[in-house]
């Protein structure tokens, strides 16, 4: 069992207060990423979870025991760095084996163990080799073979990706995935990359400026964020945002006036809102759609084309709003289109930001990860 | 034909090939001719200790025979290797010493870091840069009056003292260069501290150490001032003893040239070989 | 990677301040007693040959320096020494660093032995040049300039503090080089390439790319040479004893004769302090320099 529990954590570096306040809980071998932009305190939350930095206030329980006071290397758990921190005067063996060694452990059962992780991330034929003799995937792999050897209950990880290069980037992602089915750990994962975060995890974390804005899976979050912010950040390209204004509220609709002067209807809940409340309404560019007589309508100034997608970038007004349609749409730079979204598709945020609560929940939303696996296998 | 208003230069003679050949061609005599003129004194010096005292003295040569009297004579009559024996005493025993005093103390600063740090060692480098002379009576006076004088132990003390500041300051930068994250990755593995600095500290510092170490050698070698004051003729070292050279009987320059060969042959390798480290620690770190 | 302070652990104020603290009471040591020490001896009445005459001096020693034309003298020989070095060195040391920073063969050699008289021990150096070198009839110098027809100049006769200069700038340049050199080699090759399709000849390239890249070295270096060429001593001391005269003696070595040889301690303390805090002048400005730079 491995679970993670933290409770109303705080951290001041001086006079600012860099992490406010957080309540989190990791269930036993999920895959949990910390997602956020740069400077929201995700890696600070990682380094303390890990014990290298402490926490101005709150608790952090690791399978129910307060480990506050426990140091970095007894609280079971293993870290693999941003910049990997290989030991460069060691071979790759000796990377991997260095805990067994500071322990005391043998050396030949030392070489087994270490021979069994060499084998999971096919680091054998690099075994001998120094850092500096490695790419940059390959010392990756070795950071990740020298936390696998400690055999932790958690595993820790601070934007392991950032360094490679794009195509590198996708190869590890899917064998992190892998690594985790094939060893069935709780993976705390930490990283500024919000694609990472939605192919991988079983349940986000989005921080902003050291504070939790939304937890869920992530189809949840796709399909009803809180707010703007995880609205925005969640999903690429970007959703788009479209002041309107409020026509009126019903039980079970909000009616709104879009710009260019067409109205709709959208199934969220405004009971609370004023009558004269400013909103905002989101769609994402792939739920816009092109047509004939859609309520909405532009000029072409940008049009990306990759063949199985088209990217296009309409300027409505004072808005450029991103429109993802099919591959073989026709326009042309400088053409008007004119278009439309399905009402279920609409976000609607109110001054403060805030979502208006949706009253039907998408089907996928409830989905995790684990439910993704064949059938007959554990959750 | 004029084109009024271009803009662009006509492409430049310089960029023909024959010219970047020539232009090279120069630049190779010129970085060779300045080169040999700086290290003249020393070639010629190193040449004068192979000639006998006649041809010493007389038009300077390139052709003679060579003898090696004067390397003998020096050791015979004055026995030069007493001398080198307390440079060597000197120099490596107060970098020994303020080795063994700096690397706790630099340690302390680059990993455990506290608001005083900086100033702590702001205040140490002013202290390098208390002109000796300016505190030359209460030393002799103090060592005259301990019976330090003329003594070894003397001059390593007061270079330990005037080498220290240097030492600490170039052992921190080699420390703060160390990467933190290797560290930590021990601290994550179960290593205690003793065990961060035994196999992970020390083994990646030790070049840097050894840089110091090398650079402290280097100045107590070559430091031409306490010891022509504190030392008579027990404790002289090399300094002092070419030093002697200067109230001269008779024909000299042979022996001058290979006693001075020999005493400075050793540190012109040690700088040869560590020039780019010394840097760091001539700067103190202004410049790495 | 942004991290917002520093993640080191202060483990308890006692174990920095001890792993500290040998260094630290050493250095605290060196610096009070001999100190106080020269400004104790500066205010008394304190000469070796006659130790009967004792008793607080008051500024005395100081208004007897002050008034003493050999204090003046030798004030301006220092100022003379320091500043034709500097000059020499600095200006020299820039310009060699930018011919060997240029690729052309056996530069790595060439360097080596441009480099070498830094590490040359300052007795041998002035020796070498007195002798060898400066001799008035036998030496290399004298018989380079009868080759060409020039009389033999007697150097230590009559340029006496020119030879001096030329020992101490010879031994100096090549610290200035390797600090410069060091320095260029950070300088981002890309710039001066944009530099030159900007259309910027040698010249140009030199004066606003690489000298504004260097101005925080060269600082360094006329900082560094200044406190220790306000003190130069082993060379004077080894060639001319401060003559002709007084003609090569500057601060440090008037001290010398004053303490070692004159034995009037009150007096050489007065000196000293003058020197320290000429010396200290300088350092100020090098210890906001180096403080800046801690910053990065």
């Amino acid at each position: 069992m491995a679970t993670l529990q933290l409770r109303n954590i705080t951290k001041h570096f001086g006079d600012t207060e860099v992490i406010k306040g957080i309540d989190l809980e990791v269930n036993d071998r999920e895959f949990v990423v910390f997602v956020g932009p740069s400077g929201c305190g995700k890696s600070t939350l990682m380094r303390m979870i890990a014990g290298l930095e402490s926490a101005s206030g709150g608790d952090i329980l690791i399978d129910g025991q307060r480990i506050s006071d426990v140091g970095p290397a007894d609280r079971g758990l293993a870290m693999v760095f941003q910049s990997y921190a290989l030991y460069p005067h060691m071979t790759v063996e000796g990377n991997m084996g260095f805990s067994m060694r500071l322990a005391g452990v043998p050396k030949e059962e030392r070489r087994a163990k270490v021979l069994e992780a060499a084998k999971i991330l096919q680091l054998e034929p690099l075994l001998d080799r120094k850092p500096k003799a490695l790419s940059g995937g390959q010392r990756q792999r070795v950071a990740i073979g020298r936390a696998i050897v400690r055999n932790p209950s958690i595993f820790l990880f601070d934007e392991p990706l950032s360094n490679l290069d794009a195509a590198l980037r996708v190869q590890m992602r899917i064998e992190l995935a892998r690594l985790h089915d094939e060893l069935d750990a709780t993976m705390i994962y930490v990283t500024h990359d919000q694609i990472e975060a939605m192919t991988m995890a079983d349940k986000i974390v989005v921080l902003h400026d050291g504070a939790v804005e939304q937890v869920g899976s992530p189809m949840a979050l796709y399909h009803h964020p809180y707010n703007r912010f995880v609205a925005g950040f969640i999903g690429s390209p970007k959703m788009n945002f479209l002041p309107v204004t409020l026509t009126g509220v019903t039980p079970d609709r909000v009616s709104i006036r879009l710009p260019g002067g067409g109205e709709r209807s959208v199934p969220v809940d405004g009971q609370h809102l004023d009558a004269n409340a400013t909103l905002e309404l989101g769609v994402r560019p792939e739920h816009l759609v092109l047509e004939e007589h859609g309520p909405l309508s532009g000029e072409i100034k940008v049009l990306e084309r990759l063949g199985g997608q088209t990217s296009l970038y309409v300027q409505m007004g004072d808005e450029l709003v991103t429109i993802m349609a099919g591959g073989d749409v026709a326009y042309r730079v400088h053409d008007t289109v004119r278009f439309g979204f399905s009402p279920e598709r609409a976000h609607l945020f109110d001054a403060a930001g805030l979502a208006l609560p949706s009253l039907q929940q998408h089907p996928l939303a409830g989905l995790t990860r684990h439910d993704n696996r064949a059938s007959g296998e554990p959750a | 034909m004029t084109t009024s208003g271009s803009k662009m230069a006509a492409p430049h003679a310089t960029t023909g090939r024959r010219s970047a050949q020539t232009r090279r061609a120069f630049i190779t005599v010129l970085g060779w001719s300045i080169a040999l003129m700086i290290f003249f004194p020393i070639f010629w010096m190193i040449l004068t200790g192979f000639k006998t005292e006649t041809v010493a003295i007389a038009d300077p040569t390139l052709i003679f025979s060579p003898t090696l009297e004067n390397y003998q004579a020096v050791q015979e009559r004055s026995g030069y290797t007493r001398f080198a024996l307390n440079s060597v005493a000197v120099a490596f025993g107060s970098t020994f010493l303020a080795l063994l005093i700096a690397i706790p103390c630099a340690y302390a600063m680059a990993f455990l870091p506290t608001k005083r740090t900086k100033g702590t060692l702001l205040w140490m480098l002013s202290t390098k840069m208390l002109p000796s002379v300016g505190v030359l009576v209460p030393i002799y006076l103090i060592f005259r009056d301990v019976g330090l004088l003329d003594t070894r132990t003397g001059l390593i003390l007061i270079y330990t003292l005037m080498n220290l500041p240097i030492v600490v300051w170039m052992l921190y930068t080699f420390f703060k260069d160390m990467p933190k994250d290797i560290l930590e990755a021990a601290r994550m593995d179960g290593a205690s501290k003793l065990q961060e600095i035994f196999f992970l500290l020390l083994p990646l510092t030790l070049p840097g150490i050894a840089s110091t170490g090398l650079l402290s050698v280097i100045l107590s070698w070559n430091e031409a001032f306490w010891s022509l004051n504190l030392t008579t003729s027990n404790a002289a070292p090399l300094t002092a003893y070419i030093a002697s050279f200067s109230s001269p009987e008779g024909l000299f320059w042979a022996k001058l040239s290979a006693a001075s060969t020999m005493a400075i042959a050793p540190i012109l390798i040690l700088g040869w070989m560590t020039q780019k480290q010394m840097v760091r620690g001539l700067t103190f770190g202004a410049v790495k | 990677m942004n991290k917002p302070c520093a993640s080191g652990r202060t483990v308890g104020g006692l174990r920095t301040l001890s792993l500290q603290a040998p260094a630290v009471t050493l250095l605290l040591l060196w610096m009070i007693v001999p100190l106080g020490m020269t400004l104790w001896f500066s205010f008394q009445r304190y000469n070796l040959l006659m130790p009967g005459v004792t008793g607080f001096a008051g500024l005395e020693n100081y208004q007897y320096l002050v008034t003493d034309p050999a204090l003046w003298t030798a004030m301006g020989n220092t100022l003379l020494l320091v500043g034709w070095v500097l000059a020499i060195t600095v200006i020299g040391g820039t310009l060699l660093a930018v011919l060997f920073q240029q690729d052309f063969a056996g530069r790595g050699i060439a360097r080596v032995l441009a480099i070498s008289p830094f590490f040359v021990m300052p007795t041998v150096s002035a020796l070498v040049w007195k002798n060898m070198m400066m001799h008035p009839s036998n030496g290399v110098l004298a018989w380079l300039f009868e080759s060409v027809g020039l009389p033999a100049v007697d150097w230590f006769s009559s340029l006496p503090l020119t030879s001096i200069v030329i020992i101490v700038a010879w031994q100096w340049l090549p610290f200035a080089l390797l600090i410069l050199l060091t320095a260029m080699q950070s300088l981002d090759e890309d710039q001066v390439e944009a530099a030159r399709m900007d259309g910027a000849g040698p010249v140009a390239i030199f004066f606003f790319i690489t000298l504004p890249h260097l101005k925080r070295a060269i600082s360094v270096v006329i900082m560094i040479e200044m406190i220790f060429l306000l003190t130069i001593f082993a060379e004077i001391f080894v060639t001319t004893s401060g003559g002709p005269g007084l003609a090569t003696t500057n601060l440090a070595y008037l001290i010398y004769i004053r303490a070692l040889l004159d034995f009037d301690v009150g007096t050489a303390s007065a000196g000293g302090v003058i020197a320290i805090i000429l010396a200290n002048v300088v350092a100020i400005f090098l210890v906001r320099m180096v403080a800046k730079n801690l910053e990065d």
